[in-house]
């Protein structure tokens, strides 16, 4: 299969992660009260977006790997 | 439970979804050039990703709610339904019964089964899979947007109509590969979804030990003894001892044995994905892949229920309570979403419960689309037409397919008795269905007969002990007893379930052997090679690594299993 699917969640992840990180940092500390003070938003989404930077890291690094010697199998 | 407001941050993230989800089977549309391609992906998808979409098929929206219902009504013995359940089966399929399915080059479950015994045993096969995976499809959806409907004020036709046609999208464009890949996506969704909500609901409550203490109350308000909601075998020497009626035996043999062996070794659903890896190795190491997340799925759905029903007894009004004074089960995982995230957050978690419906949905579709093209059409209604007809036919299914999903979540909401009445029907249909294929893959004298009447046997078991028992407080009719008289009482639904699932898979073993022994052979020893366990070769691994070797994956799988077991004992 040429879709390496690790590039697409890759990509969704870490705009997710971006997204909420942002969102964590300019909302309002009262909508955290819900969740026990902590601001979810932005740890979670600062793991969501380590977790897409590492998979984008691995499909790209592959697509390296394929396009110095051909016929080399990845994904 | 008070109505939850989605804010703009909640709306973009469900839309950057959709648009991956529909992007992915765009880009994968090129792939598409032959019905191969279409129903079976080429066989060609990598190992890890054909495990988890095996895992991710199975992971509908009704698991996630389902299973928290039952963590907040039955407590820590719900993981028996992946501890005992699921893991074994899966181990099982892959080690022993994927050589099968996969070296046959059957392209379905129906056709192994056409292979092995003869054509009306495929027939009768392909023809209840095929109405089963429509309802199953359309029952969900009728559920999501009811859920949707109550928990965010969204109207359930705009739910239905856009769950349908998003989905309805995707495996059009793409087919099986575009639903894997989504399946897969899906699957890292609803576990990064739902951790955040775990992670606090289990800070909340004081961690393992304090969300313990917090269940005795529950235990012990219901009459049973302190430890009856958070440990999972303890309780399980007398039906009368525990939350869900079922003794250890009923247990083992009926939900271990017989329902959890004949969903994950003959369905169609998830065989499918397995059956579109790329080499025989693959194949077989997809359950077991997949074994591996599914042990620790009892943390992300599980547990929720527990926390939600702690929180509801300690704190009070959780849970909205129904007229009879139980509370709504069903609402567990919903009503922690509104509880513990804030906007941001919660967008996220509800858009794991759409991707969690979303790969159920594509799982029975991509199995109807197939089953109907390849089983049905093929086989009986236009037989020796042009692949590329076959190609448009499986499109064609996939539209057809979502529709009777559609009009079947309209007609759950108008006849919900029908559709009740029909998923006893199918259980009937199921529970049989593992002895065949055990005969069938292990005895090499089985015949056709054999097989076809032993189902019909086993179905007419089901059918004679649900009429005959009753669990206990129910009224004869759809909960058993119908035969009018009721010869046992059981004290759960559930342990009825498991018995009538034992006794359909023992009459069906019983009279496929019999039949078998008094009728001739329809298969020889040549025909059957590659289908029947002592007339195959045995397959040699010894060149992987230990740890890629699927016998050694699979004591290692039921290994982590064990000790699982012990620690929640």
């Amino acid at each position: 299969m040429n879709l390496d699917l690790r590039l697409p969640m890759g990509l969704m992840f870490s705009i997710f992660g971006a997204m909420l990180a942002v969102y964590g940092i300019v909302s309002s500390r009262a909508i955290y009260d819900r969740s026990l003070g902590i601001n979810v938003n932005l740890w979670w989404g600062l793991v969501l977006l380590g977790f897409g930077l590492v998979m984008l890291g691995f499909a790209l690094r592959a697509r390296e790997a394929q396009r110095a010697g051909p016929g080399s199998p990845t994904g | 439970m008070q109505q939850i407001h989605l804010g703009a941050i909640d709306y973009s993230i469900l839309i950057v979804y959709f648009a991956f989800v529909l992007g992915i089977g765009w880009v994968l549309r090129r792939y598409v050039k032959n019905s191969e391609d279409f129903f079976l992906s080429g066989r060609s998808i990598p190992t890890w990703i054909a495990g988890l979409a095996f895992l991710s098929a199975n992971l509908g929206a009704q698991e996630v709610i389902g299973m928290a219902a039952s963590g907040a009504k039955y407590g820590m013995m719900t993981s028996h339904f992946y501890w005992v359940g699921a893991i074994p089966a899966m181990v099982f399929v892959g080690i022993f019964m994927m050589p099968f399915y996969y070296g046959s080059r059957a392209r379905s479950v129906p056709e192994y089964l056409r292979l092995r015994f003869d054509e009306k045993t495929r027939g009768l096969n392909a023809i209840t899979f095929a109405v089963m995976t429509v309802f199953s499809s359309g029952i969900s959806m009728y559920a999501l947007a009811k859920l949707l409907e109550l928990v965010l004020g969204w109207n359930f036709h705009a739910s239905v109509v856009l769950s349908g046609v998003i989905v309805l999208a995707y495996i059009f464009l793409g087919g099986l590969t575009s639903a894997i890949y989504n399946e897969v996506l899906q699957f890292f969704l609803i576990v990064l979804g739902f951790l955040p909500l775990v992670l606090l609901g289990l800070k909340d409550v004081g961690g393992w030990s304090g969300l313990k203490e917090k269940l005795v109350p529950v235990a012990t308000g219901a009459g049973y003894a302190p430890g009856a909601w958070s440990s999972a075998w303890r309780h399980l020497g007398a039906a009368g001892d525990n939350p869900m009626g079922v003794e250890w035996f009923g247990m083992a043999m009926g939900l271990g044995f017989v329902l959890s062996f004949g969903y994950w070794c003959t369905d169609f659903l998830v065989i499918q994905r397995a059956m579109a890896a790329k080499s025989m190795t693959a194949a077989r190491r997809t359950p077991l892949i997949a074994a591996i997340p599914k042990m620790l799925f009892p943390a992300l759905v599980i547990l929720p229920g527990m926390i939600a029903i702690a929180l509801h007894s300690s704190r009070g009004g959780l849970l909205p309570v129904g007229a009879d004074g139980t509370p709504n089960y069903n609402l567990a995982v919903p009503a922690l979403l509104a509880h513990y995230l804030p906007s941001g957050l919660l967008g996220l978690g509800l858009t794991a419960l759409m991707a969690s419906f979303m790969s159920g949905m594509a799982g029975n579709v991509t199995a109807f689309n197939t089953v109907w093209t390849y089983d049905i059409y093929q086989s009986y209604i236009r037989p020796g037409q042009t692949d590329a007809h076959y190609l448009r036919m499986g499109h064609a299914a996939t539209v057809i397919g979502i529709g009777l999903s559609v009009a079947a979540a309209y007609a759950t909401t108008r006849f919900n008795n029908i559709m009740d009445m029909l998923q006893l029907v199918f259980a009937f249909v199921n529970a049989p269905l593992f002895a065949t294929f055990l005969l069938g893959m292990f005895w090499r004298r089985s015949t056709g007969h054999g097989a076809f009447f032993g189902l019909l046997t086993g179905t007419g078991a089901a059918a004679i002990h649900h009429g005959l028992t009753l669990p206990q407080g129910a009224v004869p009719g759809l909960k058993g007893g119908f035969l009018g008289t009721v010869l046992h009482t059981y004290p759960s639904e559930m342990a009825q379930n498991f018995w009538t699932a034992i006794v359909a898979w023992s009459a069906c073993f019983a009279a496929t052997i019999v039949i078998s022994l008094v009728t001739r052979r329809n298969k020889s020893d040549e025909e059957l090679k590659g289908l029947v366990y002592s007339l195959t070769p045995r397959l040699r691994d010894h060149d992987l690594v230990w740890y890629k070797r699927p016998a050694a994956l699979g004591v290692v799988v039921l290994g982590l299993t064990l000790v699982l077991n012990v620690i929640f004992w």
